[in-house]
């Protein structure tokens, strides 16, 4: 019975697994692994065969270099104007919102509440040419009398830092939330004034937020297409827009494949870059 | 005299201090208001055009207020359709991402086994990868694999169980580890035999977690665009709906949708911000 009930106690955690775990060997690795299979394939659809055909990769850089560059630049910003937009708002949500605290996260996760197509279109009727910001902008001669919103890089940017940033403010949120107030009361006894205070004590323990923030908001972004369709042009087009079309439109899935390996690809690298720029700052910090 | 001379001077440096002190304290709030004033802009205007009559095609110039949109809410061919289909992908993804999410999280949590740090590692993947590529490469293999999927409900469904599941790991998991285990232990004592033990100790407990994770759930799989218009296939949920709309004229009624959803999700919410609340009270009662 002993020996029974140990081995029982072992292959307990595998029964909980199997099913979920299965679920995603199957249809989340396995498949990376057709991605690869497709990425080096030739021909034209739908007569396709592997031959190892590495010239995809090379013909995706020099063809979309462009479009990469857009995606990772787009997303910098982006996840920059999050911070930048967020930290201040969420500052405020955790030390001085007292009992509407609850209610300002809600104004924060409010925007998924709606579907994200139809809100990106929403900012489609904001900035539209006919729309109150064109004209107020054009009266304050900030934009020319034929000036645009719409359709132009700021367009796209402002899109994807409205949809993303929950993704921000949320880990922002939790990290500030958890700060013990008592420590900036020993900073003040200390002497430290309000600025130092929060630069010596509150934004050092907000560090792990930024960086969860960060990550949640860049990651999705370098990889949207919703926002560069709806409120750009071809000319703010990134590359989920080009992956996207070669899959539905173009059918041309060994190019797509591999365009695909080399976003995550290039993900991979500057998420290693970052943790690196990340540890060493908290080496000298 | 002299103290009536100072007083002023001295009264308007005060002031002066006061009103930077108030601008100092407030700024912050001014901005707090302002952000949520730019936060719910495009949700306000999402709901006041659904009670819009466009001109045109297009509903993008307010013209004149109208009910009809909401009284006729599936006048568009094709958007009941798509909403039957996206509530039934997220309430049957939900269902099975939850049960195979809060498995996994129990053995993670309770179970120290080989294979644990690659199984954290393997429910963190999907997160952290972009969804054009977790689609791209689901659609490799429904298209290698023909003969067994094709592309439609239930290609939708298998992408959406596979991103939900992750997220209801981690929103158990977070809840698993505050999780007491001598009530287990009590209950065994107690003559309960695990099943029991589970049913009326293990299960309740956990209930309120596994709500939270398929409320999210289903919030995600409900939204999802990019992952699922690649393996669609002709079938429609209401986001790939609205992405092939949009191309030609976004009708008053997708907003009208987008609405309800909205409104339902916010009283939810809501329900949610209140019960904590009272709960808060309460406590604050007892003690």
């Amino acid at each position: 019975m002993g020996t029974f009930f140990h081995r029982h106690r072992g292959i307990t955690p595998y029964f909980l697994l199997a099913p979920g775990i299965l679920w995603l060997a199957i249809f989340f690795l396995i498949p990376l692994v057709f991605l690869g299979y497709e990425s080096l394939q030739s021909g034209l659809f739908p007569d396709f065969r592997f031959s190892w055909e590495f010239s995809n990769f090379s013909s995706g850089i020099s063809d979309y270099h462009q479009q990469f560059v857009r995606s990772f630049v787009y997303a910098g910003i982006a996840t920059v104007a999050c911070l930048l937009l967020a930290y201040p708002l969420v500052y405020w949500i955790a030390f001085r919102a007292g009992p509407w605290r609850n209610l300002f996260l809600l104004f924060i996760v409010a925007p998924f509440f709606v579907t994200y197509l139809v809100r990106t279109l929403a900012w489609l009727n904001i900035l539209a040419d006919e729309g109150p910001v064109v004209s107020i902008l054009r009266n304050l001669h900030v934009l020319g009398p034929d000036g645009r919103l719409l359709a132009t890089t700021f367009a796209v940017v402002s899109g994807i830092t409205y949809n993303f940033f929950p993704f921000m403010a949320l880990p922002l949120y939790v990290s500030l939330e958890q700060i013990d107030e008592r420590l900036l009361e020993a900073a003040k006894d200390l002497y430290a004034s309000p600025t130092q205070a929060f630069l010596r004590v509150t934004f050092p323990l907000s560090a792990p937020g930024i960086v969860a923030g960060t990550l949640l908001t860049f990651i999705p972004a370098a990889g949207d297409f919703i926002n560069a369709a709806l409120l750009g042009t071809p000319n703010q087009a990134m590359i989920g827009n080009v992956i996207q079309s070669k899959f539905l439109e173009s059918l041309d899935y060994p190019s797509a494949a591999a365009l695909s390996f080399i976003l995550m690809g290039l993900i991979l690298v500057s998420l290693l870059v970052y943790a690196r720029i990340v540890g060493s700052e908290r080496l000298t910090g | 005299m002299t103290s009536v001379a100072v007083t002023p001077a001295r009264s308007r440096r005060s002031v002066g201090a006061r009103v930077w002190a108030f601008v100092k304290h407030h700024a912050l709030t001014v901005y707090a208001l302002l952000m949520v004033g730019y936060l719910m802009l495009p949700i306000a205007v999402v709901i006041l055009f659904s009670f819009n009559r466009p001109a045109g095609r297009f509903n993008y110039v307010w013209e004149e207020f109208t009910f009809d949109n909401w009284l006729h809410w599936n006048a568009v061919l094709g958007i009941q359709d798509a909403i039957i289909t996206s509530l039934e992908v997220g309430l049957l993804a939900t269902l099975v991402a939850t049960v195979l999410g809060t498995l996994i999280a129990m053995a993670i949590v309770r179970h120290h086994f080989v294979g644990r740090g690659a199984t954290n590692v393997l429910v963190f993947l999907p997160m952290s990868t972009p969804e054009i590529v977790l689609g791209a490469s689901l659609l490799t293999l429904f298209l290698n694999t023909t003969a067994i999927f094709q592309l439609g409900f239930v290609t939708i469904f298998i992408a959406h169980v596979m991103f939900i599941v992750s997220f209801v790991v981690v929103t158990v998991k977070a809840r698993l580890v505050d999780f007491d285990r001598h009530l287990e232990e009590a209950a065994m004592d107690l003559g309960a035999n695990e099943l029991t033990t589970f049913r009326k100790v293990t299960f309740p407990l956990l209930a309120p977690a596994m709500l939270a994770a398929a409320l999210l759930g289903f919030a995600l799989s409900i939204d999802d665009f990019t992952i699922t218009y690649l393996n669609a296939g002709a079938t429609q949920t209401f986001p790939v709906f609205v992405w092939g709309i949009a191309r030609v004229a976004v009708p008053p009624q997708v907003n009208v949708v987008a609405s309800a959803i909205f409104l339902i999700a916010i009283a939810i919410a809501l329900g949610n911000v209140l019960w904590q609340y009272r709960g808060a009270k309460s406590d604050k009662g007892a003690a």
